[in-house]
């Protein structure tokens, strides 16, 4: 079953797919800027300021998905005993931190305009702001620790304990009362966002995903490189 | 009317800042990742070529190593 997820294999994919990756995001990116700056209505409330939804909201599903993935990665890695999936969890890192990054500053510089201040101790922003700091403990562990076995460990335990603080960041809204609004899309129910304003936030999204599609595709090929790199050392 | 647009009712500097500090973002994500990927394939492509003959042709068995040979990620 996981002959298809063997280096080998995916390298030859992997190799040549980031070219690809990186035109579609460049069209995505672009369509999405002008549907995200130009075409897209202004908020009667929120005026232009709105516009920042467009990179904030994005930044935060994704780095909330990445997070979720590396977990299932790491947990499936122990299960079925391949080390592979704890490469491609420790590719997908560094786009999830970064867009959490962005997450919180664009977060930040929306409040401004629309709570009159730059930070609160709010619990959706806390808790986003806690799974930065588990983002950063995954990658620092990988960077700190030499024992291959004790740093699948190490990381596999940071996302399980990261992993509880993802329910508490999506429903922070419903179960304090904080200065962030609660979701405005629901995948279950009908959202309460118009579709001119939805639009540009799908086109947004699918641009971000391409960029951490094309970080991942990149980080992946240097780890398996630096694999081989030893491999040719034992020669 | 460029003046309106950037200015956007008062709101521009924030809107701007915000976009401007994501594009940097990925920008930088960018930069480093690929310094990672060319750093680790020069170091690949050099420690190949100091391989004996003998060395050289087992390594060039694996399907891998002729990628990572033959590729050069030209994004």
């Amino acid at each position: 079953m996981f002959k298809f997820f063997k280096p080998n294999q995916i390298f030859l994919i992997t190799s040549k797919a980031p070219k690809y990756v990186a035109a579609l995001f460049v069209v995505v990116i672009s369509i999405g800027l002008l549907e995200a700056l130009i075409f897209s209505p202004e908020d009667y409330k929120q005026s232009h300021s709105v516009r920042i939804m467009y990179v904030h909201v994005p930044a935060a599903w994704i780095s909330l998905g990445i997070f979720s993935s590396i977990t299932f990665l790491s947990l499936s890695g122990y299960i079925f005993k391949n080390k592979n999936f704890f490469l491609i969890a420790k590719s997908l890192a560094p786009s999830g931190f970064v867009f959490n990054i962005v997450a919180l500053v664009t977060g930040s510089i929306w409040g401004k305009p629309t709570w009159g201040t730059w930070w609160a101790w709010d619990a959706r922003i806390t808790s986003m702001l806690i799974l930065a700091l588990f983002y950063l403990m995954y990658l620092v562990a990988w960077r700190i620790y030499e024992d291959k076995e004790y740093v699948l460990k190490i990381t596999t335990i940071i996302t399980i304990l990261g992993i509880i603080n993802v329910p508490i960041i999506k429903y922070s809204v419903d179960w304090w009362n904080t200065l962030h609004q609660p979701a405005s899309i629901n995948v279950l129910s009908k959202s309460s966002i118009h579709s001119s304003m939805l639009f540009p936030l799908l086109i947004m999204t699918a641009a971000f995903a391409l960029f951490s599609l094309l970080i991942f595709l990149m980080k992946y090929n240097t780890e398996l490189i630096k694999i081989k790199n030893k491999g040719l050392d034992r020669l | 009317m460029i003046n309106e647009f950037l200015k956007m009712n008062g709101y521009g500097l924030y809107v701007w800042s915000a976009f401007s500090f994501t594009l940097l973002s990925f920008s930088t994500l960018y930069v480093i990742t690929k310094f990672q990927y060319v750093k680790e394939r020069n170091k690949f492509v050099s420690k190949f070529g100091a391989l004996d003959s003998k060395r050289a042709e087992v390594a060039r068995s694996q399907t891998i190593n002729r990628e990572i040979l033959s590729s050069n990620q030209s994004i």
